[in-house]
């Protein structure tokens, strides 16, 4: 290398100094969040109709007669994980026809964002939403790390979110940072999932040797975590923590190196397609022949079994439950038949059932009606009447909200056997246990 | 001349001279750590190794497509991941129906081979139409030009599929006689999935040597990826040439599509994507242009990937060693590339290269 | 002109193909869903939805292609209506094929629905023949405006054109306007009430008359307006020049207060990736270096930066630096992650740069997901809760506030690279893309060159990276992955290779048009796809090509073109 080179070099170090030096108009910025503030002020407290007195803490929608009520959701439609925001999506397009496509006299808009299931995605989407002071809540999102850049926002608008699929414990912590009030779940927090499955693993089957993989998603790593801990916790030995990557095929080389600890059972709450290779490609493997599989709500589809093939026989799932008689589950999927067809492409539907469910609930439930047909819905009133919701009877069990935004308590879990039956084409699976 | 010497021996050589045998003490060291302890048995390493053939036969068929469409046209043709998709997605279709009626049961050979063909078929099919429409008119372009057409074109594919067929995944159905193990001796045993595809994988490879090299199409293939113009004025149907070899590495890619479901099953829309990059690897690792090395670069890549995260990193007792996977194959990639800059095999036509 | 002479160049076999061909398209679209999904929306309020424009244009495109194969207007006309009549035939047979087969098991989107929907919720018999028709007279319609002449031809499709993009973005239209006391009235106007979304049709007819009568106005005046310029004496012309610059700078102060929250996100999203496009171009575009990895510089500088300032308490290292600090160290290692990828391949040329840069990519992320690293930069929960950083007395967390910051990073990088291209350097790096064993044989220091061309093309990414950090507040690996690279390549080509002004132009369009168009997402990259196809049949060089290398094209494609204008 020349001088001139490192000279060079050693110049382009010294610009992105003095870039970190200037920033940006300092007086231009204020004036620009001023404008912001402003204006979100603004929004927030809009003039309310005559005859009603908006005394919300922050601030009220007022839905004018023949205007809709304005919902909106925050899924990943595409890339890799478009079925998840498919089964997701189709079922609040299901909840919403349940009404006639209407509440409270007002037809229910639905609109929709792509989250892409990573951070930007989610700000954007989030972004995009908080500026829409029309609408009152949100279905969202799929992947917890959407919610961490989307829920700030969302929540400083004083909207709600309900999410269908993020498990990550943050997002309900409240000592975290990432927690953020109007938040709510009705998915399982990883904390009751992860603890469900080490337990039914430790106590109930009597195993003292497991082994985890994850493959790389938030939800997955955070989940295995749990349970390793846990396990290790009631005293088992975990004898591999294990990874795959999105999009691998080849799952012996994992698996082989797994076998050499011996482990009793296999816990793999990751998604389909790579679910189902490590079920079919662990029979395959000198010294798991016998070993026990254990995997996750991801994995609680009726795809699954069908496209694993007899490796799937036997197999456990931890996931809601859903009594197999529940005639309200069997109606909501013949209505997937009927209106978008086929069979949800994912596990998270009944939750995003519910989750729709959950809110338009509340949205009825502190409506204000004028005279004329114009309806007032408070958004702190909505948020404490969704922190309220107490034994709602969803497709995913009893419904209770805490104070933290978790609305599946862990106790409408259940761990799930597969059988012959399900391979064959029998869905959902008869539960095998319930804490 | 001793003066010159020293002076071309430059910085960055001595860098990377540095750091290859840096990379290489860690394997080494890392190897011999994991075979100290024993933890695996030869009856595993014998297992891993035979899945990477497997694996890497199906690399190969697909780094052929990639590979022969170079040799004559210089561009990398980004959509060939998706010729591979289509064809498994159709062949689906097929197997599938044919499972349902009950005919894949009584016919196992022939429903196999009916897979085979309508896969084979519709990529065909498919890249035909692709080189027509989207890669003809730019014949001439400057070299980026068609490399967007087909990274384009990939996202399109990808997402019309996504769009005709929809996002959930689809099996293939399990086919009995290709179930199951043959054993060798002692512990030693192979599943006969993995036998159908690295038999199936080398006879079609075989094949399009003897075509490249016996037939007259063939021949001809070799004559325009030499020179087009002196090609076209010997006689030859310069069009009519490239529109056969996207046909011949499609059949292939087709053909790979339907192997790897078979061991695999899974169909997605984006299941393309991964085994496409990688095929590509394993086309540019051989030396891209040349069958032979993308055969064999498909072969060692498989390989590489089996035995490589368990092999090197183990020892060397890095948790999840398996996730760093592609970290290894692209690792070797470079090494292989400094010292080879033209791939394992080298460019077959190294001397008219853009 | 005679008619026995229009006979004969009638040709039927052409308008036929045409005709099929179009009609495979729209049973293609139809197919992949779009006509359902779109119909949702409205392009005009109550009278047209998005999915029948996109048919109708369909349509449209079908009887221009048909008339341009007819020669003489008369018969053009009537071989865009046989054409148009063929695609309204091809699409009842597949009408008529989902209503009558059950075959939602293999294809998802041939649904009931969507019979009701292209039938016009009348029936099997009579909608088909309304599907007939209207592709007749659309197609014919799309005949007529082929043989108008050019200009007008222009305007017409310019006003549609807009007046369709109003109708498809007035959600976002609408909302920032809302802030506007003064423009509610005239929103009102413009466009669809209540649940109607889209422009009203006195709206939609408006803007068309607008667009297109000014346009046809500026197409006829243009040359003298800038004839008159041109006449002006230098120092005048120079003063509207800085008068220009200072209006363009009043604009980027105000631009988000204007904009609003949502838009403002939206030019944010694009400035980061104007940055790397930028930096890309350094590589690419100046340097001819085919770079597939280029979204590992911004790994680099986002991961640093989150490294260096989180307060998480989950990392090994929690200084909880200032994001100033921070900062400079984000662009310094992405640099160091410039030349350590330039090393190796100084050696290798074309498609075995693009593989091993590409896997470069690959490695940084997959180490950034991996447990191996875990303890030290999150894995695969990322790094999270980078606190916001402060500028004087305001906390940079808005959109508003992070615009500033974004813009003065593109300000920066966009003086540097305007500097750099034509320096010394700019044009040893020229020398390199056109041929570089000529190049070295002219003197030019290949290691340096090419060092310094990764190095400056790092950097820029690396600033872009290290504000991603602080406006996501959490990063995950799976932010950085290879759709990020190739959307820069395929930005600063679709916008122009080399060309600075091109790299907006690219951001615009492959960043920004995205993001708005957020809704659609499913068919995003479905149609972001066909777009470069398109685009690199009718436009390589890009929509705003630097001189040199248009030049180039157009001198080296005569050929080749004449015979792709035919196909």
């Amino acid at each position: 290398m020349n001088k001139r080179l490192l000279a060079l070099l050693s110049l382009l170090a010294i610009a992105s100094m003095a870039l970190a030096a200037c920033g940006g108009g300092g007086a231009a910025t204020e004036a620009a969040t001023e404008a912001a503030t402003e204006a979100a002020t603004e929004a927030a407290t809009e003039a309310p109709a005559a005859g009603f007195e908006c005394t919300d803490a922050i601030g009220c929608v007022d839905i004018a007669p023949g205007d809709p009520i304005h919902i909106a959701y925050a899924l990943t439609v595409s890339g890799a994980t478009a079925s998840l925001g498919e089964d997701s999506k189709g079922a609040i397009e299901i909840a919403i026809a349940d009404r006639g496509g209407e509440l409270v006299g007002h037809p229910i808009e639905l609109t929709g964002e792509d989250t892409l299931c990573n951070a930007e995605g989610g700000q954007a989407a989030g972004t995009k939403i908080s500026a829409d002071a029309t609408i009152i809540g949100v279905i969202g999102t799929n992947c917890s790390s959407e919610a961490r850049a989307a829920m700030p926002l969302i929540s400083q608008a004083g909207m709600v979110m309900i999410s269908p699929s993020n498990t990550n414990p943050d997002l309900t912590d409240p000592t975290h940072s990432d927690h953020h009030p109007g938040y709510f779940r009705t998915a399982h927090n990883d904390l009751f999932q992860g603890r469900i499955a080490a337990e039914f693993a430790y106590n109930e089957l009597g195993l003292k040797k497991v082994a985890t993989i994850h493959d790389g998603s938030p939800y997955a790593e955070s989940l295995q975590r749990v349970f390793a801990e846990v396990f290790a916790e009631l005293g088992g030995e975990v004898t591999a923590q294990e990874a795959v990557n999105v999009g691998d095929t080849d799952m012996k080389p994992v698996l082989t190196s797994i076998a050499a600890g011996a482990p009793e059972l296999i816990y793999f709450p990751i998604f389909e397609p790579e679910g189902n290779l490590i079920a079919a490609q662990s029979k395959e493997v000198a010294g798991l022949e016998n070993v026990l599989l254990m995997g996750a709500d991801g994995l609680f589809a009726d795809t699954f079994p069908e496209a694993t093939g007899s490796a799937a026989s036997g197999m456990y799932l931890s996931g809601p439950y859903v009594d197999v008689n529940n005639e309200a589950y069997k109606a909501f999927l013949q209505k997937w038949a009927d209106q978008i067809g086929g069979v949800p492409p994912s596990g998270f539907h009944a939750h995003a059932y519910d989750a729709t469910n959950i809110l338009l609930n509340a949205i009825e439930e502190v409506a204000v009606v004028d005279a004329d047909g114009t309806v007032h819905i408070g958004r702190q009133a909505l948020r404490d009447a969704i922190y309220a919701v107490k034994g709602f009877a969803g497709l995913t069990g009893t419904l209770s909200c805490d104070e933290n935004g978790d609305c599946a308590t862990g106790e409408a879990l259940g761990v799930f056997q597969l059988s012959d039956a399900e391979v064959n084409g029998a869905w959902p699976p008869p539960v095998l246990w319930q804490p | 001349m001793q003066s010159y010497r020293i002076k071309k021996i430059n910085f960055t050589d001595v860098f990377m001279w540095v750091v290859g045998a840096a990379l290489l003490l860690l394997i080494v060291v890392g190897s011999f750590l994991t075979l100290q302890e024993e933890k695996y048995t030869a009856v595993q390493w014998f297992d891993l190794a035979v899945f990477g053939l497997a694996q890497g036969s199906v690399y190969a068929l697909i780094a052929l497509g990639y590979t022969l469409v170079y040799g004559i046209l210089r561009m990398i043709n980004f959509a060939h991941s998706e010729i591979f998709m289509s064809g498994a997605f159709i062949g689906y279709f097929a197997a599938s129906s044919m499972q349902k009626s009950g005919f894949m049961q009584e016919n196992p050979l022939l429903g196999i081979l009916i897979t085979f063909f309508v896969a084979m078929t519709t990529s065909t099919v498919l890249a035909v139409l692709l080189e027509r429409i989207a890669y003809r008119p730019l014949r001439g372009a400057p070299r980026l030009v068609p490399l967007i057409t087909a990274i384009g074109a990939s996202f399109f594919l990808q997402y019309v599929f996504r769009g005709l067929f929809g996002t959930h995944n689809r099996a293939y159905p399990e086919i009995e006689i290709i179930k199951g193990t043959v054993p060798i001796s002692g512990d030693f045993q192979i599943q006969k999935i993995q036998i159908v595809v690295i038999l199936a994988a080398a006879l079609m490879m075989a094949l399009l040597v003897l075509f490249v090299q016996y037939t007259k199409t063939g021949k001809a293939m070799r004559a325009v990826s030499e020179d087009k113009a002196v090609a076209a004025l010997m006689g030859i149907d310069v069009d009519k040439i490239i529109v056969n070899t996207f046909a011949l590495g499609a059949a292939l890619a087709g053909a790979a599509g339907v192997l790897y479901c078979f061991m695999f099953r899974i169909v997605t829309f984006y299941m393309g994507f991964i085994p496409g990059i990688k095929a590509f690897t394993a086309a540019v690792l051989g030396g891209i242009g040349n069958p032979a090395g993308a055969m064999l670069g498909g072969l060692f890549l498989g390989i590489f990937e089996s035995l490589g995260p368990t092999l090197f990193l183990d020892g060397l007792g890095i948790p999840a060693p398996y996730q760093l996977k592609d970290v290894i194959a692209f690792t070797m990639l470079v090494m292989v590339l400094i010292f080879r800059p033209t791939g394992i095999l080298g460019e077959r036509l190294s001397k008219t290269k853009a | 002109m005679s008619s026995i002479q229009q006979q004969n160049t009638f040709d039927w076999k052409k308008t036929l193909q045409i005709g099929l061909i179009g009609g495979a398209v729209g049973v293609l679209i139809a197919m992949v869903g779009m006509v359902e999904e779109f119909n949702k929306r409205d392009i005009i309020a109550g009278t047209l939805t998005m999915g029948w424009t996109i048919l109708s244009l369909t349509m449209l495109v079908t009887g221009l292609f048909a008339a341009r194969a007819a020669a003489s207007n008369a018969s053009s006309v009537v071989g865009s209506i046989v054409a148009g009549t063929i695609f309204g035939a091809v699409m009842s047979i597949l009408v008529w094929i989902v209503d009558k087969y059950n075959i939602r098991d293999i294809l998802v989107n041939a649904s009931p629905t969507l019979v009701k929907h292209l039938t016009f919720e009348k029936g099997i018999p009579n909608g088909l023949f309304m599907l007939i028709g209207l592709g007749a007279a659309v197609g014919g319609l799309g005949g007529v405006i082929q043989i108008l002449p050019e200009n007008i031809r222009r305007a017409i499709s310019l006003g549609l054109g807009i007046a369709a993009l109003l109708g498809l973005l007035q959600e976002i239209i609408q909302v920032s306007l809302a802030n506007f006391e003064g423009a509610s009235k005239a929103v009102e106007w413009m466009f669809g009430k209540g649940t109607e979304k889209g422009l009203s049709l006195a709206g939609a007819i408006l803007v068309f008359v607008v667009v297109a009568a000014g346009n046809y106005l500026w197409t006829g005046n243009a040359s003298k307006i800038s004839a008159g310029f041109e006449k002006l004496p230098q120092s005048s012309r120079k003063s509207f020049r800085w008068l220009g610059y200072g209006l363009l700078f009043l604009a980027l102060i105000y631009l988000p207060v204007v904009l609003g929250l949502y838009l403002t996100e939206v030019v944010n999203v694009t400035g980061l990736f104007i940055l790397m496009g930028l930096g890309l171009n350094i590589v690419v575009g100046f340097a001819g270096l085919l770079d597939l990895g280029y979204v590992a510089f911004y790994a680099v500088g986002a991961y640093t930066v989150g490294v260096l300032t989180n307060l998480s308490g989950e990392l090994t290292l929690n200084l909880g630096w200032n994001f100033w600090l921070a900062l400079p160290i984000g662009v310094a290692l992405a640099v160091l992650a410039g030349v350590a990828l330039g090393v190796p391949v100084l050696n290798m040329r074309g498609d075995y740069l693009a593989i091993v840069t590409l896997g470069f990519g690959e490695i940084i992320r997959i180490l950034a997901l991996s447990d191996f690293l875990k303890p030290h930069i999150g894995g695969s929960q990322g790094i999270v809760n980078i606190p916001p950083p402060g500028f004087l007395d305001v906390i940079i967390k808005t959109p508003q506030t992070l615009y500033y910051l974004i813009v003065a990073g593109c300000l920066l990088a966009l003086f540097i690279s305007s500097r750099l291209r034509d320096s010394r350097l700019g044009r040893s790096w020229k020398a390199l893309r056109e041929d570089e064993d000529v190049a070295q044989a002219m003197g030019i220091n290949l290691v340096a060159t090419k060092l310094l061309a990764f190095a400056t093309g790092a950097a820029f990414s690396g600033l872009s990276g290290s504000i991603l950090a602080i406006k996501l507040g959490t990063i995950y690996p799976h932010s950085f992955a290879l759709l990020i690279s190739i959307n820069v390549l395929a930005l600063i080509i679709v916008g122009g290779m080399g060309s600075i002004p091109g790299v907006f132009v690219g951001a615009l369009l492959l960043a920004g048009m995205p993001e708005l168009l957020r809704e659609f997402a499913e068919y995003r990259l479905l149609i972001y796809g066909a777009l470069l196809v398109v685009m690199m049949q009718v436009r390589p060089e890009g929509f705003w090509p630097e001189a040199t290398h248009k030049r180039e094209l157009h001198a080296e494609n005569a050929e080749p073109q004449a015979e792709g204008g035919a196909a």
